[in-house]
């Protein structure tokens, strides 16, 4: 690959579209009324600081780590629940594939209940369930991981707050500044449009990123059905001697 | 075309929650037996050059309660002032990154080594310091901002970042003090009268 330098191989990142992102004081999520400074961020060019970043090339993942329904298996029962696979790629902004990034997730089991000592939710909990898995992506930026679908579980927000059905994503990329978390939805779900936590984003474009779609061409038959997530990462801009010519 | 419209925008970012710990640190959150150690726990291992060193950040919120359920991630370069080259496939001696979650009493503790001096986009070197990204349930965006030293008054005074915060004052807040055995402490406000410079990188 001499001699040619992939545009925005080593640009600075775009700018973060922060009215795109949820807003840091959204008062219908009560637990940001305390959490949100009031101060304006303080807008900083990219130093090497925040435009290098972790890799795990070194850590060994285990073989079930993208297997919900298998990796906390006790005896070798799986996880009860809807079967399904969530897969998808990992892109920046000018749809690149980001290869080799960790991808992590964690979620509630079937009946809502998460599996955290903090947790009170009389859902029972699921002895074959822990709820959490990580994978990187391959070369063209995809990654897959089994689990079963979660259920929507009560918060003490609002008097009768439920969150819609959903997975938490945390995502690297390969700069600091790109560390991403987010959480995935389901296509059709009527409960994402009555969740402060959704709400937060104004965008309804915005919300319909963050939710998958259901993706029968990929389902196993009589197995497990299939949601594609797709993850944008922030991209870099073209350097100043990038020699594409077509631009990009 | 130097700057080209972006053709996707980027995944809106959503909390972490109250069980982020689940995802990323298992095992502190007596859930063993899936990853034989939490991601990021460790930061040294072996041989490092450096100044060994114990960073306590204290997460507090505007009402001056400490946060019990925030997540730190810090990024920092080796003493030498190098970031861990990308790519590479043993463990590396220093990482680089680290991961903690809080505890009871807010606070999330690193062990680490004192980083060295990275060039600044002005082509000067920066003070030393590490970089923070902090989440936890009622952020909705993963808050960016940076330690640096109090020992280090001569490098700060002239560090890049520090002197883009117009108001000196607020430029304390990003500044560990030093307590005995190489231990910086630093409070993070999230809000309030001593809210901590964040930043949008």
């Amino acid at each position: 690959m001499s001699g040619i330098i992939l545009p925005g191989a080593d640009g600075a990142l775009y700018q973060r579209d922060r009215a795109w992102h949820p807003a840091a004081d959204t008062p219908g999520y009560k637990s940001t009324t305390f959490r949100a400074p009031k101060h304006s961020l303080l807008a900083l060019g990219p130093t090497k600081s925040e435009m290098s970043g972790p890799t795990f090339g070194h850590e060994k993942l285990g073989a079930l780590d993208n297997d919900l329904i298998r990796n906390f298996s006790q005896d070798g029962t799986e996880a009860i629940g809807q079967r399904m696979i969530v897969y998808g790629q990992v892109l920046d902004e000018n749809a690149r594939a980001v290869p080799g990034t960790l991808v992590e997730f964690w979620q509630a089991n079937a009946g809502g209940r998460y599996r955290h000592k903090k947790e009170a939710y009389l859902a029972a909990l699921d002895p074959n369930f822990a709820g959490f898995g990580r994978a990187v992506t391959d070369e063209n930026g995809f990654y897959s991981f089994r689990t079963v679908k979660p259920g929507a579980y009560p918060w003490p927000n609002g008097g009768n707050d439920w969150r819609p059905a959903h997975i938490h994503f945390s995502v690297f990329g390969h700069a600091f500044a790109q560390r991403l978390i987010t959480q995935m939805y389901f296509e059709g779900d009527p409960m994402i449009w009555q969740c402060p936590i959704v709400a937060t984003i104004n965008d309804k474009a915005a919300i319909d990123q963050l939710t998958a779609r259901l993706d029968r061409h990929n389902t196993t038959p009589m197995d497990a059905l299939a949601y594609r997530f797709d993850i944008v990462l922030r991209g870099r801009r073209s350097t100043m001697f990038e020699n594409k010519l077509e631009g990009n | 075309m130097l700057h080209p419209v972006p053709r996707l925008k980027e995944s809106p970012s959503q909390t972490a929650g109250p069980y982020v710990h689940i995802g990323m640190t298992p095992n502190f959150c007596d859930l063993p037996g899936v990853y034989a150690a939490d991601m990021g726990s460790t930061m040294i291992n072996g041989d490092v050059e450096g100044e060994r060193i114990t960073l306590n950040i204290r997460l507090i919120d505007g009402a001056g309660v400490p946060l019990s359920d925030g997540l730190i991630e810090i990024w920092q370069a080796d003493a030498s002032g190098s970031f861990v080259a990308p790519g590479s496939d043993s463990v590396p001696a220093f990482t680089g990154w680290g991961r903690q979650a809080s505890n009871a009493d807010g606070v999330t503790i690193f062990e680490t080594i004192k980083p060295g001096r990275v060039a600044g986009p002005d082509g000067k070197p920066m003070a030393p310091h590490v970089s923070l990204w902090i989440v936890a349930r009622g952020i909705n965006i993963g808050l960016q901002t940076r330690l640096y030293f109090e020992d280090e008054a001569e490098a700060n005074e002239g560090d890049f970042v520090l002197n883009k915060i117009m108001d000196k004052r607020r430029r304390q807040t990003l500044i560990a003090r030093k307590e005995a055995g190489a231990r910086y402490v630093l409070d993070i406000h999230l809000q309030g009268e001593k809210e901590t410079v964040f930043f949008d990188i």
